[in-house]
């Protein structure tokens, strides 16, 4: 009985890290773009993931996920750079204009009948590659304990419960200004894709995950830097020599 | 212009804006800095330092050709 909740509550730890990344990516993008084509990007990559588990089982320790960290996560970055660019000038243009009310100068989030393809693709891959992370997980602790009914209750647990947990924060999320949750979603973005790329070549981060938290406060310090000089230089002032 | 060709111009588009977007030499500097950091890692050299200093670096850059003179 002690060794199920040991194998429940380890991997319902370790998923539950990569379940936050992935629900960052999911609730992050569905507040920007808008959430239908969002949510059908999520499902479509829990569809794959679910067909991927289920055709390969346990076989799934040996698919190298090394390649896929690396072309996740540099589209990610390349991405999420854009929106990182994009969001520091409008915020160093605006303010936090919007916040209390509507600013009317804001891009509007996607409202034609078609798909939003950029939503779908970057929903569907942070799920593909994060339930991947979690299904690994299961897949060794499981079979390390010999208890994959434990594993695969800790890991599905973490992914409901932190799925939750978004579901429950995305109407916060909604009322933060346009430009300020796109400067926000392209910190985050990049600093995934940061992590997952530079995890993808074999290269060891300092601190394993605790560097993304390292990651995350470099480019709001970035961030913060050249909003200052951006709103600097609009006005007309220079640094002192 | 026909099904198949509009679709494959129309995915080619997408990805293109997808992953250059309206500035390519940050795309290019990220590409340049992962083989980089792959051939520092071969050689046995701390690699995990370079992506992040080029996202600073070019941001910057990017910020500054796109600000109205």
């Amino acid at each position: 009985m002690t060794g199920l909740w040991a194998v429940l509550i380890t991997t319902f730890l370790a998923s539950a890290v990569e379940a936050i990344e992935m629900v960052t990516i999911v609730v992050g993008v569905g507040a920007t773009r808008g959430w239908r084509s969002t949510l059908i990007g999520a499902a479509s990559g829990f569809g794959v993931l679910a067909v991927v588990v289920v055709v390969l089982g346990a076989a799934l320790s040996r698919v190298p996920i090394g390649p896929l960290r690396l072309i996740v996560g540099a589209l990610l970055l390349t991405f999420g750079l854009q929106w990182f660019r994009k969001g520091i000038m409008r915020v160093a243009a605006r303010g936090l204009a919007g916040i209390g009310g509507h600013d009317p100068t804001e891009t509007a989030e996607w409202t034609e009948p078609g798909m939003d393809w950029t939503a779908w693709f970057l929903a569907f891959k942070g799920v593909v590659l994060e339930g991947l992370e979690v299904a690994f997980i299961v897949v060794t602790f499981g079979a390390g304990a010999n208890n994959f009914a434990g594993a695969v209750v800790g890991g599905v647990g973490a992914v409901i419960i932190v799925g939750g947990i978004g579901l429950a924060l995305h109407q916060s999320v909604r009322r933060i200004p346009r430009s300020l949750l796109q400067l926000i979603v392209g910190v985050l973005l990049s600093t995934f894709g940061t992590f997952w790329a530079i995890e993808g070549l074999g290269i060891d981060w300092p601190g394993g995950d605790a560097a993304i938290p390292g990651l995350l406060i470099l480019y709001v310090a970035t961030a913060l830097t050249y909003i200052t000089l951006e709103r600097n230089r609009a006005l007309g002032l220079r640094p002192a020599a | 212009m026909p099904p198949p060709f509009s679709w494959i111009v129309a995915i080619a588009r997408f990805l293109y804006e997808f992953i250059v977007g309206d500035d390519w030499t940050v795309a290019a500097a990220i590409a340049i800095g992962l083989i980089l950091s792959a051939v520092l890692n071969v050689n046995h050299i701390a690699a995990w330092w370079l992506i992040p200093v080029i996202v600073v670096v070019m941001l910057g850059i990017s910020l500054r050709r796109a600000s109205p003179r």
